[in-house]
């Protein structure tokens, strides 16, 4: 368009140069309160749908990386121990809980543990399935993140990866391709391209095995027949 | 300005203007979420559903908004779409809106849409402005429909999941990867070159068939 200035909006030409500030700010203020009402309305009526969803995939994940447990308690943390009860003052949204998978025959399988810290671009929250006994790893199910496309992504997709998470020991330790050593339980064989993102999962996972491991520790104990 | 026909306003977008072939906007989606026909469909609903109403609404205020907070109040109501776009492909697809990752967010950037509402939607009246976007929304998914046709039948052997070549085809998992959205991409670039010069070539021919036979002959 070669048009001169302020021809080009339909708007007759202002006889000034300048619109009055108020103008502009009211103009401004107004798509912006229309915008966040149609956003409320809209977060209004897909919540509800979101959330259970979440809840249907929350239940997929731990169903993999329990091993399709036959059974599945749902555990609250209280300070340093486990109560199957939300601790008094709780707020149920936000309590932090762990589960409890069971066998058919009613052994215990490990703890699936939720856990989120950033990584790259934003938090990755992941699952994973922990046995205090032996302190193996289950397996591990990134939940949600926003890593790069093609690079930190494949922390989801890359399955040789994932994998890894099944056989691996606690303490983890993240190591690149060219030093990994098979025979080391504690080496976690990080992904070419996305250092960041694999030592994200790897540190998400240690921190929240320091963070529980007494609790996990101690309700294993004292309910071992 | 000239004034056109309602359908040129239409057709426009869908092939002689088509945003992806003829002026290569757009290319990050259609590059990035084309390597399954699935991926492909939601994010072109999702941008003809956010290119429709933002030029719905750009167009219907157009007179209103001064020309100082134009820029932001289009970015502002193309957010507001792609927000609402988000939480409604999260809710009823949540495997495809996982598999859109960013890109969904992205579409607030996608420079199809703001071009639309700076060059259309804001100098004309809103049946135009709406016929345009949708024009344009049917050439983007038409543009992400055979870049995803392409990429998942010859990369998974699938079309919408369905298996095409039996088992023992083996998948040309390039085509899913980043390099293959490019090979793709630039493939379909350089037939329609080749078939729109081979057109102009006959057309010349047709015109002055005896000016081409004298250059042939020379």
């Amino acid at each position: 368009m070669s048009e001169p200035h302020g021809h080009i909006h339909g708007a007759p030409a202002a006889p000034g140069p300048d619109v009055a500030t108020s103008k502009l700010l009211r103009t401004l203020a107004l798509a912006g309160a229309a915008a966040g009402l149609l956003i409320v309305l809209a977060y209004g009526w897909t919540a509800p749908t979101i959330e259970r969803n979440k809840a249907a995939a929350l239940q997929a994940a731990i169903a993999e990386v329990l091993k399709d447990p036959a059974q599945c308690d749902t555990l609250f943390v209280n300070g340093s121990s486990l109560s199957p009860t939300l601790p008094a003052g709780a707020d149920p949204k936000t309590a932090r809980r762990v589960y409890l998978g069971y066998d058919a025959d009613h052994r215990r399988i490990g703890f699936a543990i939720p856990a989120a810290e950033p990584g790259f671009q934003d938090v990755v929250s992941l699952i994973f399935g922990y046995d205090p006994a032996s302190k193996q790893l289950l397996g591990m199910k990134v939940l949600d993140s926003k890593e790069t496309p093609g690079l930190g992504s494949k922390i989801e997709s890359d399955t040789a990866f994932d994998n890894q998470f099944g056989r691996v020991v606690a303490p983890l330790t993240g190591v690149k391709s060219d030093r990994y050593n098979p025979q080391d339980r504690h080496q976690v064989d990080m992904i070419t391209g996305a250092t960041i993102s694999s030592r994200a999962v790897i540190r998400i996972i240690s921190n929240a095995l320091t963070q529980l491991g007494p609790a996990l520790d101690s309700y294993s104990e004292e309910k071992r027949p | 300005m000239k004034q056109t026909s309602p359908f040129d306003d239409l057709l426009r977008g869908v092939w002689k203007e088509n945003p992806v072939l003829v002026q290569t906007l757009g290319l990050c989606p259609t590059l990035a979420v084309t390597n399954s026909v699935a991926n492909a469909v939601a994010m072109s609903i999702a941008t003809f559903f956010v290119l429709v109403g933002s030029s719905f609404l750009v167009s219907s205020f157009k007179r209103y908004v001064p020309n100082e907070v134009r820029i932001a109040t289009y970015v502002l109501i193309i957010a507001t779409f792609v927000t609402v776009a988000d939480m409604v492909l999260e809710a009823t697809v949540p495997g495809i809106h996982k598999a859109l990752g960013a890109f969904v967010g992205l579409i607030i950037v996608n420079c199809i849409i703001l071009a639309r509402q700076e060059a259309f939607a804001a100098k004309n009246p809103v049946g135009r402005a709406v016929l345009d976007a949708v024009g344009y929304g049917v050439g983007f998914t038409i543009t992400m429909l055979i870049m995803g046709t392409i990429r998942e039948v010859l990369g998974s052997g699938t079309f919408l999941g369905f298996h095409l070549f039996g088992p023992h085809y083996e998948p040309w998992v390039f085509f899913t990867l980043p390099p293959g959205g490019f090979i793709t991409l630039g493939s379909v670039l350089l037939f329609l070159g080749w078939h729109k010069e081979r057109r102009a070539a006959r057309a010349r021919l047709r015109t002055r068939p005896l000016e081409a036979v004298e250059r042939v002959a020379a």
